[in-house]
């Protein structure tokens, strides 16, 4: 469904990406995993164009894209295609959560009020927010607010969503709430590659791993290949690293 | 003494009619469109739009160089002199403290759309909104709420400073106090009694600011 391939990125002279190639299935669940610093979040943004890549090429439903100039038309008709579930939530702080998943409904798609909201309210269940609706993101828990947002992204009708590290900043007690309806879409097989640090549930929910460091992927498999035979030297050390912490 | 009392009970109203028909009046006329100019200036220097945005800078610059009473001499004394005439004193002074007020507003707005943050903006771009409506739905409703104590502070300094329109012969409060003055020769009492009446409308904009904060706390679920 998409591929990408070449994908560079210098950032004030540090080349946070350094020719990274993904390619990706409908219906297929990636997870990117490696330390911090190695462009796994860069990447992600770099396809959704939240950050210009320096070069690189996308192939989306067939057709090619130059990521480094890509029309202000094109970005607009990449973008309605795919969702995005960022670290920090970034829901509208002026907005109840209702409102948040109906706004781009109602501005950009140009729904009646009526159908946006009919629509939210069952992305709202999907996610079990339902009974929150009139709440604003101050008065929500972390889990909360991104279960919102992951609902503002579900009702665009997204072909793939992409999550940049969805629990990073949620309490250890919040983060299962937020893993859980992230595992129910990979059940009904939607595309998703998420940027995450939580090897078991990577490992739990993904078809395929993909492993960065430094700009480069340096390994990419199967969740067993990835976690229990890993090839190379970085990938071990990494693994081992976490399992001791 | 008692002469004294008499004197600021007769002038009481006297100085209260054209504060309440033309300082207020003055203020607020003066204030609305200073926050028109102030959201615009602000807008184009967050967008950072070539030419507009330099324009401004060049007009903020300009209105915080230079003093108040010297904008407003030049605007009604200077004017004249090339060809452009005031049909009253009054829409001068609106012009001046329209264009004086949204200079300083334009920066406190600036920062506070600085202040919300970029994340949002993002979110905005993939829900498929465009940049404009994402300032007009998104963050410029949350940075006029945080901009709103700074604002009424400068609504509050308008107030006192419509008084400088006395030297346009802007028949307002001090300018009437003037006239009284001249008949009764009372300035300790009567600059008193202004003063007082200064006071009594700056500390109902204060309440103003109370509850227009509250109203906008309640729109993002915050408790004031």
């Amino acid at each position: 469904m998409i591929k990408v391939r070449n994908v560079t990125k210098k950032i004030d002279n540090l080349e946070v990406l350094k020719g990274v190639d993904l390619s990706i299935e409908k219906g297929q669940v990636i997870s990117v995993i490696g330390p911090s610093g190695s462009g796994k979040t860069t990447l992600l943004r770099c396809m959704n164009y939240l950050t210009v890549a320096d070069t690189g090429e996308m192939e989306f439903d067939g057709v090619s894209y130059d990521m480094a100039k890509t029309s202000k038309k094109d970005i607009e008709a990449i973008r309605k295609k795919t969702g995005f579930v960022f670290q920090s939530y970034n829901l509208f702080l002026n907005k109840t959560a209702l409102e948040n998943v109906t706004e781009g409904l109602i501005v950009a798609r140009k729904m009646s009020k009526d159908k946006a909201k009919e629509i939210a309210m069952s992305a709202l269940r999907k996610v079990g927010m339902e009974d929150r609706t009139n709440h604003y993101p101050s008065q929500l828990s972390g889990g909360q607010q991104q279960r919102v947002a992951i609902a503002r992204a579900l009702a665009l009708n997204p072909e793939i969503i992409y999550f940049d590290e969805p629990t990073s900043a949620l309490d250890p007690e919040l983060i299962g709430e937020v893993n859980n309806v992230i595992k129910e879409l990979a059940n009904e097989k939607m595309t998703m590659i998420i940027v995450t640090h939580e090897m078991n549930f990577a490992r739990s929910v993904s078809d395929k791993i993909m492993f960065m460091d430094e700009g480069r992927v340096i390994e990419e498999g199967t969740p067993d290949e990835i976690f229990n035979h890993p090839k190379e030297k970085r990938v071990k050390e990494f693994l081992e690293a976490i399992i001791r912490s | 003494m008692e002469h004294a009392v008499e004197i600021f009970v007769s002038s009481f109203t006297r100085i209260l009619i054209p504060g309440i028909l033309v300082s207020i009046p003055l203020t607020l006329i003066s204030f609305f469109f200073a926050l028109v100019i102030a959201v615009i200036v602000a807008m184009i220097r967050y967008a950072n739009i070539k030419v507009l945005s330099e324009i401004c800078k060049f007009y903020v610059w300009v209105i915080r160089g230079t003093p108040l009473l010297v904008q407003l001499f030049f605007m009604y004394y200077g004017l004249p002199k090339i060809g452009v005439f005031w049909s009253s004193p009054f829409i001068c002074a609106v012009v001046v403290f329209a264009l004086n007020e949204g200079a300083y507003a334009s920066e406190t707005i600036r920062g506070a759309l600085n202040s919300v943050p970029d994340g949002q903006i993002e979110a905005g771009y993939c829900v498929g909104m465009n940049f404009v409506q994402i300032m007009l739905r998104i963050v410029l409703p949350q940075a006029l709420r945080a901009a709103v104590p700074a604002l009424m502070n400068g609504l509050i300094g308008m107030v006192k400073d419509t008084s400088l329109a006395s030297n346009i012969t802007v028949t307002e409060m001090l300018f009437q106090t003037k006239t009284i003055i001249t008949t009764t020769y009372e300035p300790f009492i009567l600059y008193i009694e202004v003063a007082l009446i200064y006071l009594i409308f700056s500390t109902v904009l204060s309440r103003v600011q109370v509850i227009v904060e509250k109203k906008m706390n309640a729109q993002v679920g915050k408790a004031s």
